[in-house]
């Protein structure tokens, strides 16, 4: 009873201290700030050769090799913790990655098909210059767009058409030699039918002997000569051009002196009327970026 | 005395080396842990206001001067943190388990907050959508996950001491 109805006081001697301790630990912290905006301060307006600057300087020096030592200290953690980041990663890092080496294959894949085709348009160029070229023709330039849909259709479909001044029938070269003739014409392409298409038939010559015949489409990509006659001479390795021939007033639809075939196989029997041969065309069709379609130029009155 | 104030900047010198060069490099989640502010935090809270500020003004010049920043910028923000702490402590958070954690969510939310006006006010870069929005959660998560080690340990190093500031008990006369 005693104790509770006795007043409990704090004793005397502590209201001074607490009040010191407030005091002291504003004064601190109140200083500690301005301090510390001193320090930006003065940071902030002296140069970079300034004394807190150099005691930066310094103070950093000082301190590198303790952050050094930490570093080492870490790194074998650093390493785990990285080598277990990397295998939660892979999976991602994985799929990424292959995306990039798809992206990588498409670009050199591109870079590659450029290449071609640059070479290509280059012989062009070079066939266009040079003496072989036809001179009653006008060329047109044009990248093959479409292929032959499959086995049975030999036919290309080239960037150019009416606009560009072609018609039916126009014959489509290549600086190795001759492509086919175009079969059908709209606006802006064209259809081409190659030599190794059934349909097509092209008078040959043979430049070494006069030898003449018609090409025509054979087996496997090659191409067969008929209607040549026993009593000419067709050496293996000669080479077959068109005839370019004209009667009145028909002409054939190819002009004269475009290379067609080099000449594989000769035969003959006593049954037949005509020697067999085959032929391998200069041009290779399963390559073919772009070609040349001869336009012919408006015979002057 | 003197040996538990070496001890603690020891402590706090140890915890900026490491926050420099070991933890300023750990990325989790976009976040970074900071070490040196959860150090401040527990030493603060065993310490009282004014050993939080001075090892927060400590802390902060140990970093400035080892990433050569500007001098003074988080001495100042450190100080402030911990005085706040050490109050905190002294008062409310005393002897309660989860006063650290608390210290450490708002002081590591308050700090980002300031430290983001503070380089505004500098007129350094002061991207408030990385630091408030990008990174401030998963550094608070971090700072969580080190909360409980770090005190353990600043406890281990700094034990309790009878503080002076504590209220006198009171006595009953009978």
């Amino acid at each position: 009873m005693a104790a509770i109805g006795s007043t409990a006081q704090r004793s005397s001697s502590t209201h001074p201290t607490r009040g010191n301790a407030v005091f002291r630990r504003r004064l601190v912290v109140g200083l500690l700030c301005v301090l510390s905006l001193g320090l930006v301060t003065v940071y902030f307006r002296e140069s970079d050769s300034g004394f807190l600057h150099s005691v930066q300087s310094t103070g950093a020096s000082v301190l590198r090799p303790f952050e050094v030592a930490a570093d080492r200290i870490a790194s074998p953690f650093e390493d785990a913790s990285s080598w277990f980041g990397g295998i939660l990663h892979a999976k991602s890092d994985n799929k990424k990655l292959r995306k990039e080496v798809d992206r990588l294959r498409e670009q050199a894949i591109l870079n590659q098909s450029a290449l071609r085709e640059n070479a290509q348009l280059k012989q062009l160029l070079d066939y266009l210059e040079s003496p072989r070229f036809p001179k009653d023709y006008r060329p047109v330039t044009t990248r093959v767009i479409a292929r032959p849909p499959g086995q049975f259709v030999q036919q290309i479909v080239v960037s150019a058409g009416k606009n560009n001044g072609i018609s039916k029938h126009d014959a489509v070269v290549t600086a190795e030699g001759l492509v086919g003739e175009v079969t059908k014409v709209a606006n802006n392409v064209a259809q081409v039918t190659l030599l190794t298409d059934d349909s097509s038939a092209v008078s040959a010559l043979d430049i070494a002997t006069n030898a003449s015949g018609i090409s025509q489409s054979g087996i496997s990509g090659q191409l067969t000569v008929d209607r040549v006659t026993k009593d000419q001479v067709v050496n293996r390795g000669d080479v077959l051009v068109t005839a370019g021939w004209r009667s009145g007033d028909l002409s054939s639809l190819y002009p004269r002196g475009i290379p067609i075939c080099q000449v594989t196989q000769v035969g003959q029997s006593d049954t037949d009327l005509y020697k067999q041969i085959q032929c391998d065309p200069f041009v290779n069709f399963s390559t073919l970026d772009a070609a040349i379609v001869l336009v012919r130029k408006p015979i002057a009155p | 005395m003197i040996v538990d104030r070496l001890k603690a900047a020891g402590f706090v010198f140890v915890a900026a080396i490491l926050q420099v060069s070991v933890f300023s490099g750990v990325r989790v989640l976009h976040g970074i842990p900071d070490l040196l502010l959860v150090a401040i935090i527990c030493v603060a809270l065993l310490r009282g206001p004014v050993v939080g500020a001075v090892i927060g003004f400590w802390g902060g010049l140990l970093v400035d001067t080892a990433n050569l920043g500007t001098l003074g910028v988080t001495s100042l923000l450190l100080t402030v943190a911990g005085y706040w702490i050490g109050r905190y402590g002294e008062t409310t958070g005393r002897d309660r388990s989860h006063a650290p954690f608390v210290s450490v969510v708002v002081i590591t939310f308050l700090y980002a907050v300031g430290s983001l006006a503070f380089h505004y006010v500098l007129g350094d870069p002061a991207p408030a959508r990385e630091v408030l929005w990008s990174t401030l959660f998963q550094g608070i998560a971090l700072n969580l996950i080190l909360t409980w080690p770090v005190y353990a340990l600043a406890r281990i190093v700094l034990p309790q001491e009878g503080r002076r500031d504590r209220p006198e008990r009171l006595h009953a006369i009978g």
